[in-house]
């Protein structure tokens, strides 16, 4: 096995281009455990983590763009207002030393069904940044995740950055396991309400074979809300649209039995959490509302 | 692949690193620190915690070539002079040591707790010491501990 140790993002995608095969490493959270465990002994390792180019993040149009070398406490640290529910979620991954060393580049990279920054990205919006000697390429994540711990980079691609739309309005996170700490999701859903565009944003989590968008229940409660004249008056929505919404979002997800949970179990579990995010998200729009109404959220 | 780091102040040199080597085999295999331990290997339990560049990790996790040119500070640099470290003091006065294992990084995960928070709350001990997984004890007794440590070192 060889180590490759790039001084900057342009000989790293240099030598991945070069040679496909060699494996990123940038926390190594995920990819320490396949070696330590032999499960993996890839020709080389791609160390990324010493690059500063993709260790920083910043806000532009709107958007903050993220470098797949922050790691989780860092998103905790500095990024709870624009990206709050990836905030959340990040505060849900493994345990301090985890948060410390584990990046979001490298969720994606993995792609796990069970990944917890996917469900905050999908109900944002986000875009992957991937990039090769062949140039750069915004992903949609709603095409990113094409399998189980499969993702739609090239072989020669390397993940840059994710683009994020800030919130412009609340943004939640819930995850179901049987501990608060170091637990891959038995579920998780994640919802985001744009206050400006009236668009509504799902992810589920842990409940698919990828991470999975509501689009119908999305689409109903935009509707809904509309109607509602909820955008308008900022005032909450029927509980029955809430029940519905939640349902909708449920069965969204074509969840399997395993090790963690029930299929029955997730499907009763999101159907839940997609209600409660629901009455959190509403909850802070009921709170800020006497702010104004076209605050900056 | 050589690697060269600091570890507890010193300059160290670990030769014929093999690629796919973890930090903390450095540590233990290569430069004879065998007070971070190794158990999960997979970033679950803690035993091996270690400081690196000042942030908390499972040296399980960090391959040993990203280890390069790094500080680390191990449990058996917190110890000055021959005496206990005021936390590793009341991990002894509090009996919250029983197989020992886990004791080593959970002094570390203490003292970077403590270190940031010098007066935390139950829960913040809890969720500072997630990561940290003891079967011996149940917990009480090395909670207590942080919060005598936390006393001690006020005083201090």
């Amino acid at each position: 096995m060889e180590y490759l140790r790039p001084r900057t993002w342009s000989d790293a995608v240099a030598l991945k281009t070069e040679d496909p095969s060699v494996v990123p490493i940038n926390g190594g959270t995920d990819l320490m455990v396949e070696i330590n465990f032999a499960r993996r002994r890839p020709p080389a390792l791609l160390d990324l983590s010493r690059l500063d180019e993709m260790k920083g993040w910043e806000k532009r149009n709107g958007s903050v763009e993220l470098g797949a070398g922050v790691t989780y406490t860092r998103i905790i640290e500095e990024l709870s207002t624009e990206l709050p529910a990836l905030a959340i979620a990040s505060r849900t991954v493994g345990s301090p030393q985890i948060r410390n060393r584990g990046t979001v580049g490298g969720n994606l990279a993995t792609a796990s069904p069970a990944g917890d920054a996917h469900p905050p990205l999908l109900a944002a919006g986000a875009s992957v940044r991937a990039e090769s000697m062949r140039g750069a390429r915004d992903i949609p994540i709603g095409e990113f995740f094409t399998g189980p711990k499969q993702n739609a980079l090239e072989p020669d691609e390397l993940i840059r950055s994710v683009v994020i739309p800030a919130a412009r309005g609340p943004r939640q996170f819930s995850k179901v396991g049987t501990r608060n700490a170091m637990v891959i999701a038995v579920v998780s859903f994640a919802l985001s309400l744009d206050l400006e565009e009236r668009r509504v944003g799902t992810g589920i989590g842990s409940a698919g074979p990828t991470p999975i968008e509501a689009v119908e229940a999305q689409a109903y409660l935009e509707q809904e809300l509309e109607a509602g004249g909820n955008w308008d008056h900022r005032r909450r929505p029927a509980p029955e649209v809430g029940e519905r919404f939640a349902e909708m979002a449920a069965s969204a997800a074509s969840p399997i039995d395993d090790v963690r949970g029930a299929a029955s179990y997730r499907t009763h579990a999101l159907r839940i959490m997609a209600g409660r995010t629901l009455g959190w998200a509403w909850d802070e729009v009921v709170e800020r509302g006497g702010e104004g109404r076209r605050q900056c959220w | 692949m050589l690697v060269e780091l600091t570890v507890n102040g010193r300059r160290r040199t670990a030769e014929n690193v093999w690629a796919g080597e973890s930090l903390l085999y450095v540590l233990r295999e290569r430069l004879g620190l065998r007070g971070s331990k190794n158990a999960c290997e997979q970033g679950e339990c803690g035993s091996c915690s270690v400081y690196m560049d000042g942030g908390l990790v499972c040296a399980c996790l960090v391959s040993a070539g990203q280890a390069h040119g790094a500080e680390v500070v191990t449990v058996e640099g917190l110890a000055e002079g021959g005496r206990l470290h005021p936390i590793q003091q009341a991990y002894v006065v509090e009996g919250a040591v029983q197989c020992g294992f886990c004791t080593p990084g959970l002094i570390i995960a203490t003292h970077q707790l403590l270190s940031e928070n010098p007066d935390p709350s139950d829960d913040e001990i809890r969720e500072a010491l997630a990561g940290n997984l003891c079967r011996c004890t149940g917990y009480e007794k090395i909670i207590d501990a942080v919060r005598l440590a936390a006393l001690e070192m006020s005083v201090i």
